[in-house]
């Protein structure tokens, strides 16, 4: 394979590293004043990035066509799935910033850094390189980008002592996991002799030794790590609530993405052949991230901290459809994925829409109390994501969980699945709580201000998408992922 | 009516009158609502009229192909036909209740109730397995909304305590539902009711959907919900939980559990016995010593609902089609009852039984309906509510006279706790200067209340209307559960019939004529 076809592959990459590092230039002569051009700019890059996607993604990209210099990475209808998803919410990401950093609450007097576009863009290209690793060299580099630009974004309100100990903790809790998943990795080429996915892969057929389970073992948990699964989940909570909510909002959606697409491409293109030594472990992260995130919920009175137990308890269900180990059951795992982002961009959307007179934030219980009669819309389209959250038909959050659990039965766990489903409703519990308050309590009055184009369109859309018409877009839907699901299969 | 999608119809009328109500003010919210249950009523009228009683097992099926996983499918067979006119028929009345008496966010309680119609109709309607899970669970968010925005004091418990008990049910169904797919290969419920499911699976399946039925009928002791939710929510949220969404669980019970797991129904008929017996007892007793109208009239609902269950799982034709009968006429007996509290609540704002007495006196109107209602809860011969009972009983006690006789204590204690109810609110001196000083009902309670005396008097006088077109659904069900009915314990021996009828005369040859002209008179 010559060059110029593997750069035609990673073309969306190029256009998105060549945006980054002109508007690094412009940020730096141009300085704060110019952030929000930059934003502009940065999305625009996104979106073009995005639509080189969509030819491949329509006709399905699998087979050796897809490698780009020389088996590092894989562009197959997964890794453009994923990718779709990541710009998305990158760009969502950048739409709801600005409003943020103007106002009180955020501390800054210049509004938005002009850094702030420049972070996600190169954080964007990290999660592309994740999703479409063919290589543990791959993985790393692209891990790493993503993890260095997001935890300067965990801390970017330097003034904000929160923010600042949000960034700090991730950092070191992110370096540990970085270090785990390095050993797994060492281990594994130790006792394999390659790095490259097919090589590992090639080295783990038959009775594995217990040094090379132990390096499975390593790897899925710095993966965990990534995505907030529980046992690993600790700093979730915190970073959430500490970084600067539109910072959330992205973490909660794009970086999840590409955490969980890697996960699913090691687990099944690395350790394919090994099933039975992950898929306990999977299951077991799946249940208990189910459990904790729920029951870690329910005591909780600041929102963005809740939304953080929300994601937990969704990786749960997104590791079910792992936990399968089939194409079904990567397919529903790609069908959630997409659903819970709308959800989470919308939740976050709607949270920053919580402004009073002044444009100071607001952010908890106590605050959005009788939110229905001073807000409406705001309050229907947060009760729309809460009763989706929880699985509530005809809201598309049940289609999500839907597919999840068909694909975990059509496997035979039904044991499982029944575990898993009945578990779910724990997180019913607060999902219906943030209604209560909303609806049924009387008004505190504090949530008065005006909010900004931008955030009406991202509610709006995701409100649209998030309801029962939310059900006509699944025949396309499925069939995306399925094609995705498949190439991940067809390599095998 | 060819090609008229009238049931697609029928839900989108009240779904544009929702979304209409919810950008409305308050008054213009009262005239759309009302327009829109009218409207969905006149084509439940047509549905009614179209509908072929002989014809094909499903009529007004529609499908299409619009959701991955699941389909658009709808259809009705007798059974879903008189519970859709059920629900359509208490909405517009549901929609008086609340004329006056919900002030705050008018328009969002309106959209609430009609979002319900759409959601009911459509159970009741569904053909496919997953359709009917989503319009069954939907269910839950206008209802916690109506109990929790617009109940009584202690909304917020019973919205929670609604909302979880059946969620909780109901996800166990959602994985029953995913195994049988993927054995059968089909979502399609009729193809479904007839598919024959290996005996060892039935078992968990039907437990899977027992747990979520025996929440929404509901059984003892999982009808703690019952209580609560009943007296917190609105007079309207009571009449629509009473009238029609415990009937969801009596639906489920003879659309999915009986036909689909015939063998295991059997094995756990003597769990739906046992149960029931205590409830139709336990809950009549608990019933009597209520000193909370409302909520006598909640667990006079438990009672009832276990006749219901009894008849069910008696499996034979009278049991069924007495369990259909009770459920129609408790939809309509215990939905007007809540009306006539609801009545008496408005004017004296306390449900307290004692805080009234001798209203006969000052509200005679009232107090003829009340009797009507109560009486037909009792089941007086000539109401709803005897047809019912009886075939529901005869049918059990061909299957188990135990059970026929323990539910049977259920009438009489019925008739003790409604009787001794309606003594002390209606007879009586008026001990209360307040509650003799009500006003007698108004035109609008009239429009109310008439139309469910008139139908609890039809159905009690002339039950075939509503029986004919179940009849045939029954009896395919029938015929279904017969190779797995249980050995009743009524030994029926049909014994030789008399040669002559028992009261024949005596008569020689040659005067036929004559005696049969005095056999006339």
């Amino acid at each position: 394979m010559d060059f110029a076809a593997s750069f035609a592959l990673v073309l969306p990459e190029l256009v998105l590293t060549g945006a980054g590092l002109v508007l690094l230039l412009v940020a730096a002569w141009g300085g704060d004043k110019a952030g929000r051009p930059i934003a502009i700019a940065a999305a625009a890059a996104l979106f073009a990035a995005g639509i080189l996607l969509v030819p491949a993604l329509h006709t399905g990209a699998d087979g050796p066509a897809t490698l780009a210099f020389g088996g590092l990475m894989k562009i197959d209808s997964f890794a453009l799935f994923a990718k779709a998803l990541i710009y998305l919410a990158a760009i969502a990401a950048l739409m709801i910033a600005p409003a943020f950093f103007d106002s009180p609450s955020a501390g800054t007097e210049r509004g938005m850094r002009a850094e702030y576009p420049v972070l996600i863009l190169f954080s964007s290209v990290g999660m592309s390189i994740m999703a479409s690793a063919s290589d543990f060299m791959t993985l790393y580099l692209g891990l790493e980008l993503t993890s260095l630009t997001s935890y300067v974004l965990a801390a970017i309100l330097r003034r904000d002592t929160r923010s600042g100990e949000a960034g700090l903790k991730y950092f070191v809790l992110g370096a540990l996991a970085s270090g785990i998943l390095l050993y797994g990795m060492s281990l594994l080429y130790g006792f394999t002799g390659g790095t490259a996915f097919t090589a590992v892969r090639a080295g783990l057929t038959g009775e594995m030794g217990t040094g090379a389970l132990f390096g499975v073992i390593f790897v899925l948990s710095g993966l965990a790590f990534k995505i907030s699964a529980v046992p690993f989940h600790m700093w979730t909570p915190d970073v959430y609530e500490g970084a600067p909510t539109p910072v959330t909002a992205f973490f909660s959606t794009a970086p999840k993405v590409a955490a969980v697409a890697l996960t699913a491409r090691v687990v099944f293109e690395v350790f394919g052949a090994q099933v039975a030594a992950w898929q306990q472990i999977v299951m077991f992260m799946a249940l208990a991230s189910i459990i904790f995130g729920a029951l870690g919920a329910i005591g909780q009175e600041n929102l963005k901290r809740l939304l953080a137990y929300s994601s937990i308890n969704n990786i749960g269900f997104i590791l079910l459809g792992l936990a399968v180990a089939n194409a079904d059951g990567a397919s529903a795992m790609l069908v959630y994925l997409f659903i819970y982002v709308a959800m989470s961009i919308g939740s976050f959307a709607a949270l920053l829409m919580l402004r009073g007179e002044d444009g100071t934030l607001y952010e908890t219980f106590a605050d959005i109390r009788g939110l229905s009669v001073t807000r409406p819309a705001i309050a229907w389209a947060l009760l729309m994501f809460m009763f989706s959250l929880a699985g509530i038909p005809p809201l598309l959050g049940f289609y999500s969980k839907f597919v999840v659990f068909q694909a975990t039965i059509e496997a035979g766990l039904v044991a499982f699945g029944a575990i898993a489903i009945a578990a779910s409703v724990i997180g019913a519990f607060y999902y219906i709580k943030f209604v209560k308050v909303m609806f049924f309590d009387e008004p505190a009055g504090v949530i008065t201000g005006k909010s900004g184009a931008a955030h009406w369109v991202l509610l709006g859309l995701t409100a649209l998408i998030v309801s029962p018409l939310g059900y006509l877009l699944t025949p396309s839907l499925t069939d995306l992922a399925d094609k995705a699901a498949a190439s991940l299969f067809l390599a095998v | 009516m060819e090609g008229l999608p009238i049931l697609s119809l029928m839900m989108l009328v009240p779904l544009a009158g929702a979304v209409a109500c919810l950008f409305s003010g308050a008054s213009a919210a009262r005239w759309i609502a009302l327009g829109a249950t009218l409207v969905t009523f006149v084509l439940g009228v047509m549905l009614w009229s179209n509908y072929q009683i002989g014809g094909p097992q499903w009529q007004f099926t529609e499908r299409a192909a619009l959701f991955a996983g699941f389909s658009w499918a709808l259809g009705i067979d007798g059974i879903a036909l008189m519970l859709i006119m059920l629900s359509v028929f208490l909405m517009p009345i549901c929609i008086l209740a609340s004329w006056d008496s919900v002030t705050k966010r008018v328009g969002e309680y309106m959209a609430a109730f009609l979002f319900m119609e759409v959601l009911m109709i459509g159970t009741f309607a569904a053909q496919d397995l997953f359709l009917f899970y989503v319009f069954f669970e939907a269910g839950l968010i206008p209802m916690y909304l109506i109990i929790g925005v617009w109940g009584g004091d202690n909304r917020i418990y019973a919205s929670y305590k609604f909302f979880l008990y059946t969620l909780f049910g109901s996800v166990l169904m959602l994985i029953a539902m995913f195994w049988m797919v993927a054995a059968a290969g089909t979502s399609d419920i009729p193809t479904l009711m007839q598919y024959g499911f290996p005996a060892s699976a039935q078992t968990w399946l039907w437990l899977a959907f027992f747990a979520s039925f025996a929440v929404k009928v509901p059984m003892w002791p999982l009808h703690t919900w019952l209580p609560d939710a009943h007296v917190q929510a609105p007079t309207a949220g009571s009449v629509i939980l009473a009238g029609v969404l415990l009937k969801l669980g009596g639906y489920g019970f003879i659309r999915f559990s009986l036909p689909m797991f015939p063998e295991a129904s059997a094995e756990w008929a003597w769990l739906v016995f046992a149960l029931s017996m205590i409830a139709v007892v336990y809950t009549s007793l608990v019933a009597l010593v209520q000193s909370d109208m409302k909520k006598l009239i909640a667990y006079s609902s438990v009672a009832h609902m276990a006749i219901v269950t009894v008849g069910l799982f008696a499996f034979n034709v009278q049991g069924l089609e007495g369990a259909m009968i009770v459920m129609l006429s408790h939809g309509l007996v215990s939905g007007a009852l809540f009306l006539c509290v609801g009545v008496i609540y408005d004017r004296l704002h306390t449900r307290e039984i004692a805080r009234y007495g001798g209203l006969a006196i000052n509200m005679p109107y009232y107090a003829l309906f009340f009797l009507l209602f109560t009486m037909a809860s009792i089941g007086l011969p000539g109401t709803s509510g005897f047809v019912g009972e009886f075939l529901a009983l005869a049918g059990i006690y061909q299957t188990s006279s135990l059970v026929a006789l323990v539910s049977t204590t259920g009438i009489i204690l019925g008739a003790a706790y409604m009787l001794y109810l309606y003594r002390r609110v209606a007879f009586g001196g008026q001990v209360n200067e307040d509650a003799a000083a009500m006003s007698d009902i108004s035109a609008r309670e009239w429009a109310m209340m008439a139309p469910i005396a008139a139908a609890v008097l039809w159905m009690g006088v002339y039950p075939e209307s509503f029986l004919a077109p179940m009849r045939a659904d029954i009896a395919a069900l029938d015929a279904r559960l017969s190779a797995a009915a249980p050995v009743g314990d009524a030994r029926l021996a049909p014994g030789a019939p008399r040669e002559h009828a028992a009261n024949a005369m005596e008569h020689h040859e040659g005067s036929e004529t004559s005696s049969a002209k005095e056999g006339a008179h």
